[in-house]
């Protein structure tokens, strides 16, 4: 009843809402039905390849994601070893969740990641306990993803607060150089990051210094998602009235108490939500390491339509793909709306 | 200031604070010109004149939240320069209490009140919040302990704001216009935390336009106009029988409206 009036009010108020009503519903229901019957009605669920996926029907082949699942998800990690990136990639997963919690923000938090990230190391990498060693050019597919996008968010936000800090400094040199390396690193692709860290990052270290591929490319992505954070954090930082930073003197916190315990954590509260669109940019801008032929969760879908058996099967690998980078970046929206509202709460002026 | 006010027993004991020929300017704006100032321990100094006169600005450059460029200000025998050492030690003898209150607002009234003892003092934490209590108590608010600064009236601000500069143990309140921000039916309530304050013989200097507690509190009025420190005295001298013109003219324009 209430549906109906609702209707009424909202969408057959006049004759003309009421003509676009039902020829936007018109289209809807089209594009929908077409979608629904695509991806489930005519879906093939089973079969051996491409050419039976045909036979059996005219929709998506969920066939070919049945069978190269595991190669999308862990790539090229062997395949008798793939329990241990999975492994890995569950913890991960469990770990953040439990981060978002406030009510677990506390000391023992940090040696659960420590032990998290050990054993976590441990099972990548191998060589230890009678796992075979795997090295980091094998890493691939959600694994690496996850990897290269929770170490550079680890990374780059203390550096990004480092950066915006020395940006405000009242020591001219420290001024310099924070906002030089701000605006080069937000003033180039990502891209080019990553080939600077690929290419040039091994001329400036000593020969004898071999730095691991994938660790080029995270320190790229890091120092790429630290430059943007930090001017998030300078917004904060401006945002936070003079009469804090004045109380704070007058008490003598002295420079770093007055930052961690009076300024910092206003600042931060109120960029929360640029902060987060910028995390949620770099997940997704973690896929751009495939240009240093590392083989990151994108890459494998692009690969696993290769295989001569399942050729052009694209759409099914990157709607796999998709959804899963849609849920990690929707959660990670809808957590930073909570926690907005959660922080307004206790703190309300 | 100085010699005219030896008769008070508070001036007969030693100078805490002492500026001499202090000089400042923002920009081209002269805002200081030559202030001579001398504070002995227990004195209360209160500064008034018309608004622009220099008189925040003058008790900002005690505990250096602004830089005076020419002159001397020494505060318990540590001269102020530009040494990071010497200005932590002084803001830690100094406390402020600021027009608009300038709590922090992420933090509750206890830890307001406990920041600054636990990690610029050192003070154990049950010991900081013991004190607090204390303090809490004596601006007459205890059951506000576990509320946020934006849960409070500005009244209530206030006397927060006051405790916990007191929580620092300070040897010199700073006040710079603490009731110009608040309803008048809450300023009662913050003078007479600051009268109280004053009969314990707290040094303090204060920025103000009630005439009343200056009158009740103040050892000595100084007045300032255009960045200069015009007349001092003793109130009922300085209310009676103004010197000079503009000290005259300035009283005339805040007690008879």
């Amino acid at each position: 009843m209430a549906a109906l009036l609702w209707l009424r009010r909202n969408l057959f108020n006049s004759i003309v809402n009421s003509i676009v009503t039902v020829i936007l519903s018109a289209i809807l229901v089209w594009f929908g039905y077409g979608l629904l019957r695509w991806a489930v009605l005519d879906a093939v669920w089973d079969a051996p390849d491409m050419r039976g996926c045909h036979a059996a029907g005219s929709g998506a082949c969920w066939a070919f994601i049945r069978e190269k699942w595991r190669f999308i998800l862990f790539g090229r990690y062997p395949f008798d070893a793939q329990w241990r990136p999975a492994i890995v990639t569950a913890q991960l997963i469990a770990m953040t969740g439990l981060s978002f919690l406030p009510a677990l923000w506390r000391r023992e938090l940090i040696y659960a990641w420590v032990a998290a990230i050990a054993v976590s190391a441990a099972l990548m990498f191998g060589g230890v306990l009678g796992l075979d060693y795997v090295p980091t050019d094998l890493w691939s597919g959600l694994p690496l993803t996850l990897i290269l996008a929770l170490a550079s968010m680890a990374l780059a936000f203390p550096l990004a607060v480092l950066l915006a800090l020395g940006r405000r400094s009242d020591l001219p040199v420290i001024k310099l150089l924070c906002t030089a390396a701000i605006e080069f690193m937000r003033g180039v692709p990502l891209i080019s990051m990553l080939y600077m860290a690929s290419l040039m990052l091994p001329l400036f270290l000593p020969p004898d210094l071999p730095v691991d591929k994938t660790l080029r490319a995270l320190i790229g992505i890091t120092l790429f998602l630290a430059a943007y954070q930090a001017e998030d954090v300078r917004g904060g930082l401006q945002a936070v009235a003079k009469g804090q930073y004045e109380a704070a003197d007058a008490l003598g916190l002295g420079y770093w108490l007055k930052m961690r315990k009076i300024i910092l954590p206003q600042a931060i509260a109120v960029v929360i939500p640029p902060l987060v669109s910028n995390l949620i940019g770099n997940f997704k801008n973690t896929a751009l390491v495939s240009i240093i032929s590392l083989y990151d969760l994108l890459q494998d879908a692009a690969l696993s339509v290769i295989d001569p058996k399942w050729r052009g099967l694209t759409a099914e690998a990157y709607i796999f793909v998709g959804l899963i980078y849609f849920v990690v970046c929707y959660s990670m929206s809808q957590y930073s709306q909570w926690l907005e509202r959660r922080l307004n709460r206790s703190r309300r002026r | 200031m100085v010699d005219t006010n030896t008769q008070t027993a508070a001036a007969l004991s030693v100078p805490i604070i002492e500026m001499r020929h202090v000089d400042k300017w923002f920009g081209s704006f002269h805002v200081l010109r030559n202030i001579n100032l001398t504070v002995r321990r227990g004195e209360k100094v209160v500064v008034v004149g018309p608004s622009g006169s220099g008189k925040s600005t003058v008790i900002r450059c005690i505990n250096r939240l602004e830089e005076h460029q020419k002159g001397q200000i020494i505060v318990d025998g540590i001269e102020l320069t530009a040494d990071l050492k010497n200005i932590d030690a002084i803001r830690r003898e100094v406390g402020m209490v600021f027009q608009q209150f300038n709590l922090f607002p992420h933090l509750t009234v206890l830890e307001n009140l406990t920041l600054a003892p636990i990690w610029v003092r050192k003070v154990p934490r049950k010991e900081a919040e013991e004190v607090a209590m204390y303090y809490l108590n004596r601006v007459r608010i205890p059951e506000q302990v576990h509320k946020y600064p934006g849960q409070l009236s500005g009244g209530q601000q206030q006397r927060v704001a006051i405790a916990r500069s007191l929580c620092m143990k300070p040897s010199i309140m700073l006040f710079d216009e603490p009731t110009s921000a608040l309803d008048p039916e809450m300023v009662k309530e913050v003078l007479d935390v600051m009268v109280g304050l004053a009969e314990e013989g707290m040094t303090m200097i204060c920025v103000t336009h009630e005439m009343g507690f200056a009158r009740t509190v103040a050892d000595t009025m100084v007045f300032m106009d255009r960045g200069e420190i015009v007349e001092t005295g003793a109130p009922e001298a300085f209310f009676s029988a103004p010197q000079n013109e503009r000290t005259r003219a300035f009283l005339s324009q805040i007690l008879h409206h």
